[in-house]
């Protein structure tokens, strides 16, 4: 095929290394509407639109970027928000190369790099915003019928979206003081900056969601009234609560969490400190735990708060590293120090309870495991690396304080609620759940999807045409 | 939506009592529950028990001892002024039953936060003595409403009201002298007076003591993991698994230490406050 597109996606300027690992700005400073449309030229508009099914929310991509190719950014978004309620995170935060990029044909030409779907979602995203007044789909005739959202992630924000433009009345049930999720308290600022998610979340409001912050259900509202009161239920808590390898000295101090050291800095500003109050020590020598997003997000955010040394310290080696490769290597820029092949096995102290290093197994690859990842197995070496913070990122777990509340809600053997994933129907009538509490930590547009999924099975349920419970 | 400061009075020298607005909390709060505080868009999230609710009018109780910059400038705060949010109730209620004879130990604000527990154990049927203590006679306070409950032992670290000597030396009084066997302890105070209470309960034979934690915070949903603690040896969560917890299993240098990690940094905080704000004495 004598195709004339330029092998490489168009480059997006970032901010030098040297200069953002020590601010909070956004490190990806987005497209021109120059850069734009010569990237949106690299698209086939292939009429059999692979992309979209890489996509959990199927963007119509093909017909979006066909819009940006002739100039016409507001036919882009208006597209996009057909399928995306949050376009402006998701173009930023969606692993987009596996994902809608992964099934695009361009990629699939050697050599070549697909169309870069997420940079253009983000571009024709910023660029509504830019023009002020952002445009409001239509929404259908008021229905009459109350639906209670409970948690205001990515996925509780989708389905409330979705049901409000249905003409259903919904009310969000926020446990934090913020809107956002995940969005807010972990994804640190410099991937995907605050007045992103606050710009989302208004568009949201606008479309007539009703957001109620500080209102844990549970606690604040009594499992029982949600149910007496609404015709229906959405949970989206997602899976916030962190875990712990617990190896000797987790308590000392110094050893956090990554979810407790991103949410001081990222939702708490601590490191405005002390214009904002919420105090973080972050330490001169960092160890991060872990080599996941959140281990990415972590180290990358200790760097910027002071830290002169951060290191990655992990049981495997790069090839099975989750995170994803483009945060890697931003991080790898950075400076991070990556210690492959090391599993934490006590946490050291001083005579004061302070952490001062982490003493490690060092461990070799073994057979593949059930991920089919090879399995580290140690060697019998240790290892000592000093440092005085130690930031756990080792994963997370069900957030426990509506469930406590909710016995009858059935789940499943890792904790998380049992949903259909289709409908995301529970054992409870009338109540849906989807996003990280049903799947376990996932993505953003994961979460999203299921959110979108429940909106369409809950307009099913009320409008009677549908009932899974059949009594 | 914020919160309005409908009443507040001064009980002693930095410690004042606050009537919020809240209606959802009012309705639904048990002994135990606490609330987390943010008092402004650049505040910490801040932990306070709820001292009382009146369900009626919709609002709660708080008792707050000033104690660092967001404590301070919370009770600098006026009637008619509004808290930016306020969430809860959070953490477990108190495990209220009828025992038999029960023992109440209360240091400084903490005698605020046992109220609540006092008066539902009282409603339980239990036979109650309280022992309230502080470092001079201005700082036990609620001495009347404790007294409707039960028998009031008060002591001061400087011998100004009541036996002069700690809460210990109170409960050496009531088990050895009085001859006292009680079922169960409640201690809620400073750290380090419930570590004592503990061991001296453990002591006398007091088959069990609840205490009331306070580690530091965040979220304090279960998010975070700042709040743990260690109890019978396992790592627990005091906001979703506490704040009440059995003192005779609780590490209590564990957390009196995991308490003094921003003493630094606390400090420099409420030396910068104090100083924009110039006197507080009549704080
Ligand atoms: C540090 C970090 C980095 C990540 N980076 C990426 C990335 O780059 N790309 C990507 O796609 N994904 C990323 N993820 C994963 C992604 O953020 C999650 O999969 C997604 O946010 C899940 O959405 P959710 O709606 O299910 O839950 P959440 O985003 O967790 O939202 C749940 C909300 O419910 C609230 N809540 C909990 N309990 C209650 C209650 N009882 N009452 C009321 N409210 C309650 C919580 O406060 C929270 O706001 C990352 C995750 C983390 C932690
Ligand atoms: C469940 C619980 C209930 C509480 N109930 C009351 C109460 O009824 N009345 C009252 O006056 N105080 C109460 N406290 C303590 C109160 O939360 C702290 O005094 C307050 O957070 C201190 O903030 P600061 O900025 O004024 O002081 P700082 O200068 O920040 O700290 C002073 C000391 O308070 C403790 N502290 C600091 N930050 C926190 C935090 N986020 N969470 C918990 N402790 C912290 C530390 O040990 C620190 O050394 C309670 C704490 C908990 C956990
Ligand atoms: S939402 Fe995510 S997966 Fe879907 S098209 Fe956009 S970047 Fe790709
Ligand atoms: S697969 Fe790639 S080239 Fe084809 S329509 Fe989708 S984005 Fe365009
Ligand atoms: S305060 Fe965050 S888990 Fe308890």
């Amino acid at each position: 095929m004598a195709l004339k597109i330029p092998p490489k996606k168009t480059p997006m300027k970032e901010q030098p290394p040297e200069e953002r690992r020590k601010n909070f700005f956004e490190v990806a400073l987005g497209y021109t509407p120059e850069e734009a449309i010569a990237e949106a030229q690299r698209c086939l508009t292939c009429p059999t639109k692979p992309c979209v099914k890489g996509c959990p929310v199927h963007i119509d991509i093909p017909t979006f970027i066909k819009h940006i190719k002739q100039g016409d950014f507001q036919g882009a978004i208006d597209t996009i928000k057909l399928y995306n309620n949050l376009p402006a995170a998701c173009g930023r935060v969606c692993p987009q190369e596996n994902q809608c990029e992964s099934q695009c044909v361009v990629g699939r030409i050697p050599g070549s790099e697909p169309v870069a779907i997420g940079r253009l979602e983000r571009f024709v995203a910023d660029w509504e915003a830019e023009q002020g007044e952002v445009k409001l789909p239509e929404i259908k005739e008021k229905k009459g019928k109350k639906v209670a959202v409970v948690g205001a992630g990515p996925s509780g924000l989708t389905a409330a979206a979705d049901l409000a433009k249905l003409g259903y009345d919904v009310t969000v049930f926020e446990a934090f003081h913020k809107p956002g999720g995940v969005l807010v308290y972990g994804i640190p600022e410099f991937r995907l900056p605050k007045k992103i998610v606050e710009r989302e979340v208004e568009y949201i409001k606008k479309l007539g969601v009703k957001i109620v912050t500080n209102a844990v259900v549970g606690k604040t509202i009594p499992v029982d009234e949600l149910l007496n009161e609404y015709d229906a239920v959405f949970i989206g808590v997602g899976a916030g609560a962190p875990k712990f390898i617990g190896v000797p000295g987790t308590n000392l101090n110094g050893v956090y969490s990554a979810s407790e050291f991103l949410t001081r800095v990222n939702l708490m500003k601590a490191y405005l400190f002390p214009e904002y109050d919420t105090p973080v020590t972050v330490g001169k020598k960092v160890a991060v735990i872990g080599a996941g997003n959140t281990a990415m997000d972590a180290a990358r955010t200790a760097l910027r708060a002071g830290a002169e040394k951060v290191m990655i310290v992990y049981r495997r080696t790069e090839k099975e590293m989750p995170a994803r490769l483009e945060e890697y290597h931003h991080a790898v820029e950075e400076g991070v120090e990556f210690h492959w092949l090391r599993q934490p096995i006590e946490y050291v102290g001083d005579e004061n309870g302070n952490v001062i290093g982490v003493k490690c197994a060092v461990m070799k690859l073994g057979k593949p495991d059930d991920s089919g990842r090879r399995r580290p197995v140690p060697t019998g070496e240790e290892d000592f690396l000093e440092a005085d913070m130690v930031i756990e990122a080792v994963g997370q777990q069900a957030q426990r304080i509506l469930l406590d509340e909710f016995p009858q809600l059935e789940r499943n053997k890792w904790g998380y609620i049992e949903a259909d994933l289709e409908t995301g129907a529970t054992s409870v009538k009338g109540v849906f759940a989807g996003g990280d509490i049903v799947t376990g930590a996932a993505t953003v547009i994961e979460a999203m999807g299921a959110g979108k999924k429940a909106a369409k099975a809950i307009d099913r349920y009320l409008s009677g045409e549908w009932n899974p419970w059949n009594d | 939506m914020a919160h309005k400061i409908v009443r507040k009075r001064k009980l002693a020298h930095l410690v004042h009592e606050f009537v919020i607005e809240a209606p959802l909390i009012a309705e639904h709060a048990k002994p135990g529950h606490f609330i987390v505080v943010r008092i402004h868009e650049k505040g910490e999230r801040i932990p306070l028990t709820i001292a009382d609710t009146y369900k009626d009018d919709g609002t709660f109780k708080m008792i707050v001892r000033a104690v660092g910059k967001s404590t301070y400038e919370l009770c600098m705060m006026k009637e008619e002024d509004e808290l930016l949010d306020v969430v809860g109730p959070l953490g477990k209620p108190s495990e209220i039953e009828n025992y038999g004879r029960v023992l109440l130990i209360g240091g400084g604000v903490g005698i605020a936060t046992l109220h609540p527990i006092a008066k539902a154990l009282y409603e339980a049927g239990n036979e109650i003595y309280s022992i309230l203590g502080g470092r001079s006679k201005e700082y036990v306070i609620m001495e009347e409403d404790f007294k409707k409950y039960g028998e009031v032992l008060v002591t001061t670290d400087d011998g100004s009201y009541g036996m002069k000597g700690l809460v210990t030396d109170g409960m050496e009084h009531l088990v050895k002298e009085k001859s006292l066997n009680f079922d169960v302890a409640w201690a809620v105070g400073p750290t380090v007076m419930m570590k004592f209470a503990a061991f001296k309960g453990k002591e006398l034979g007091i088959p069990k003591m609840w205490v009331s934690l306070n580690p530091i915070m965040v979220d304090g949903t279960g998010m975070c993991g700042a709040c743990r603690v260690t109890v019978g040896g396992e790592i627990k969560f005091a906001c979703v698994d506490g704040p009440e917890f059995d003192g005779y299993q609780v590490e209590w240098d564990e957390i009196i230490r995991r308490m003094n990690q921003y003493k630094e940094r606390e400090k420099i905080a409420l030396e910068r406050f104090l100083e924009k704000v110039g006197d507080v004495s009549w704080l």
